[in-house]
């Protein structure tokens, strides 16, 4: 039997498989990656009657253009994501997010390029025909770890999908309602008292910009430089995603999926749970400020964003 | 013993030993580790997703839809560290190459130090060093101490692209880089041994925390040669 696959015709800039993450190996020094923005991750799979934590593909800025051979899938694109379907018979439809569409033996999908946005998920019914290693679908570049050997997907690679014929299941769709929020909601580190009043003063009233010299490791701000008043340098220990640290050149870096696992730079704050989606979508040039929050309204804002997420599940099903 | 607990954000909680390192202070990091490692594979504790140990410090992540910080605090407050929970050590002999282009950072690290590039290698390879912990890229170790005429700061400007195998020292530690990447460390040779093999899924690391390290020199011919 001839197993069905989405061929590669334009790779993206870089496209992955990702699901909630490795866990237990930051003491080896292999670090969680998982889907940046997880909550469009776990909907993009809601969409396809996945299991939450199936892996599917994400993708940055430009995303991949894929033909699929051999099978008839159900897909669903989520984030806010320009892509168009080309179907074998030469029409092509305009594509729209948060919803599942049927794709025959032929088909392409043509994901061009996120909006105001940096990623944007892929789900297939299913799933991808891959192994787990270290029990995650996750593709960690930077350790060459996961599926397809840690490496991105690239030209004219066959993508294997688990279930090669399906029935077309109903159309499910949701409105999602982006906001467009530049607080992104801290608490102080633990090296918080590193730097002086003024530093302090200008981190949480100033404004960021966010660098293009960001990708699933960090994010690097542009901003006014942070004085340290104690050490520039700690010894080094663990990192966690969401911790700010501020290296000697004063400017405030966010840890994203695929950190170094060990750090020696002061920790200024770390952003609250229910915030680190919001972060991971802002695309360089993006103005931000930092706002303080206690740990207990940080628990009570996660509970509000996963009440929220569960909403939107609870709609596709 | 754990001097000061406190949150890491929200979703992770930060023990702190103190400020100094030494093998007694990590060792007793390692013990809570190992201890709390096995609360979560006999299902003692739930949520836990990550544990990092450091020089000094414990790391406890957890998934904030399971449990919270409070929750977690007080387990590690009210458990007991068994002793002697430290697995064997091993001793481990790592070959290293210190040809000029191997030793990127050799006749800088003279310069800087003032003395010659011979002593400093002699001097290196004279000591046996304890693996403080693993971690930054995946499999790279933490060694120390390095003898106290060695010790500098990192490199001012960090190399965008350390090259794998690089053996690199700084302050009183020494560590090897497991993979090619960004980094600040002097680098004064190399080695072709592998130190993390990510097809071993059960032991992917040469070098745990706990071992013993030693260096020792072989020619660019053995480097080049060199089959595992």
């Amino acid at each position: 039997m001839n197993e069905a696959y989405l061929e590669v015709l334009r790779p993206g800039i870089n496209t992955t498989i990702q699901d909630k993450g490795r866990f237990h190996l930051y003491h080896i020094g292999i670090t969680v990656s998982g889907a940046m923005d997880q909550s469009k991750f776990q909907i993009s799979n809601a969409l396809v009657n996945n299991d939450l934590n199936e892996g599917v593909l994400e993708f940055a800025y430009q995303g991949p253009c894929l033909k699929l051979v051999n099978g008839n899938i159900n897909i669903a694109i989520t984030g806010n994501v320009n892509f168009n379907i080309l179907r074998k018979n030469s029409t092509t439809e305009e594509g729209i997010c948060f919803k599942n569409y049927f794709l025959e033996d032929g088909d392409q999908i043509d994901i061009i390029s996120t909006k105001n946005s940096v990623f944007g998920y892929f789900a297939v019914q299913g799933g991808f025909k891959t192994d787990k290693v270290w029990n995650s679908l996750s593709i960690n570049t930077k350790a060459k770890v996961g599926p397809n050997n840690g490496e991105k997907f690239s030209l004219r690679q066959k993508i294997y999908i688990n279930k090669s014929k399906t029935e077309k299941l109903l159309e499910k769709k949701i409105d999602y309602n982006f906001l467009n929020e530049n607080i992104i909601r801290v608490i102080k580190g633990t090296n918080y008292n590193y730097f002086s009043e003024s530093a302090l003063n200008i981190f949480f009233k100033e404004e960021y910009t966010v660098s293009n010299l960001s990708d699933r490791m960090g994010m690097r701000m542009e901003g006014p430089k942070l004085e340290n008043i104690t050490n520039t340098n700690i010894k080094s220990e663990g990192l966690v995603k969401g911790v700010i640290q501020v290296p000697a050149d004063g400017k405030p870096i966010i840890m994203f999926s695929d950190h170094g696992t060990i750090g020696g730079y002061p920790k200024i704050a770390v952003i609250i749970s229910a915030d680190l989606d919001k972060v991971a979508q802002l695309p360089p040039g993006s103005k931000i400020k930092f706002k303080e929050v206690s740990l207990i309204n940080a628990e009570n804002y996660f509970k509000d964003h996963i009440k929220n997420i569960n909403k939107y599940i609870r709609e596709i099903k | 013993m754990i001097k000061n607990i406190s949150n890491l954000g929200d979703a992770s909680i930060y023990c702190d030993f103190g400020q100094d390192v030494n093998q007694k202070i990590n060792s007793n990091v390692v013990s809570y580790f190992n201890h709390i490692k096995e609360l979560v594979k006999n299902n003692e504790i739930k949520g836990i997703t990550n544990i990092t140990p450091s020089y000094n410090k414990l790391i406890v992540s957890f998934d904030l839809e399971i449990i919270t910080y409070n929750e977690v605090k007080q387990i590690i407050e009210n458990f007991k560290i068994k002793k002697n929970i430290i697995q064997n050590p091993k001793k481990i002999k790592i070959p290293i190459c210190c040809d000029q282009e191997y030793a990127l950072d050799l006749t800088s690290l003279s310069n800087k130090l003032n003395i010659s590039e011979n002593e400093i290698l002699e001097t290196h390879l004279n000591k046996e060093y304890f693996c403080y912990m693993t971690g930054f890229i995946a499999g790279m170790p933490f060694l120390g101490d390095i003898d106290k005429k060695l010790r500098t700061h990192r490199l001012e400007t960090p190399r965008v692209k350390v090259p794998k195998g690089s053996v690199g020292i700084t302050e009183q530690f020494c560590n090897i880089y497991t993979y090619e990447s960004p980094g600040g460390w002097n680098i004064i040779g190399n080695t072709p041994k592998n130190i993390f093999n990510k097809l071993n899924f059960d032991k992917p690391l040469l070098i745990n925390p706990g071992d013993k390290v030693s260096f020792y020199k072989i020619t660019k011919q053995e480097y080049l040669n060199w089959n595992e």
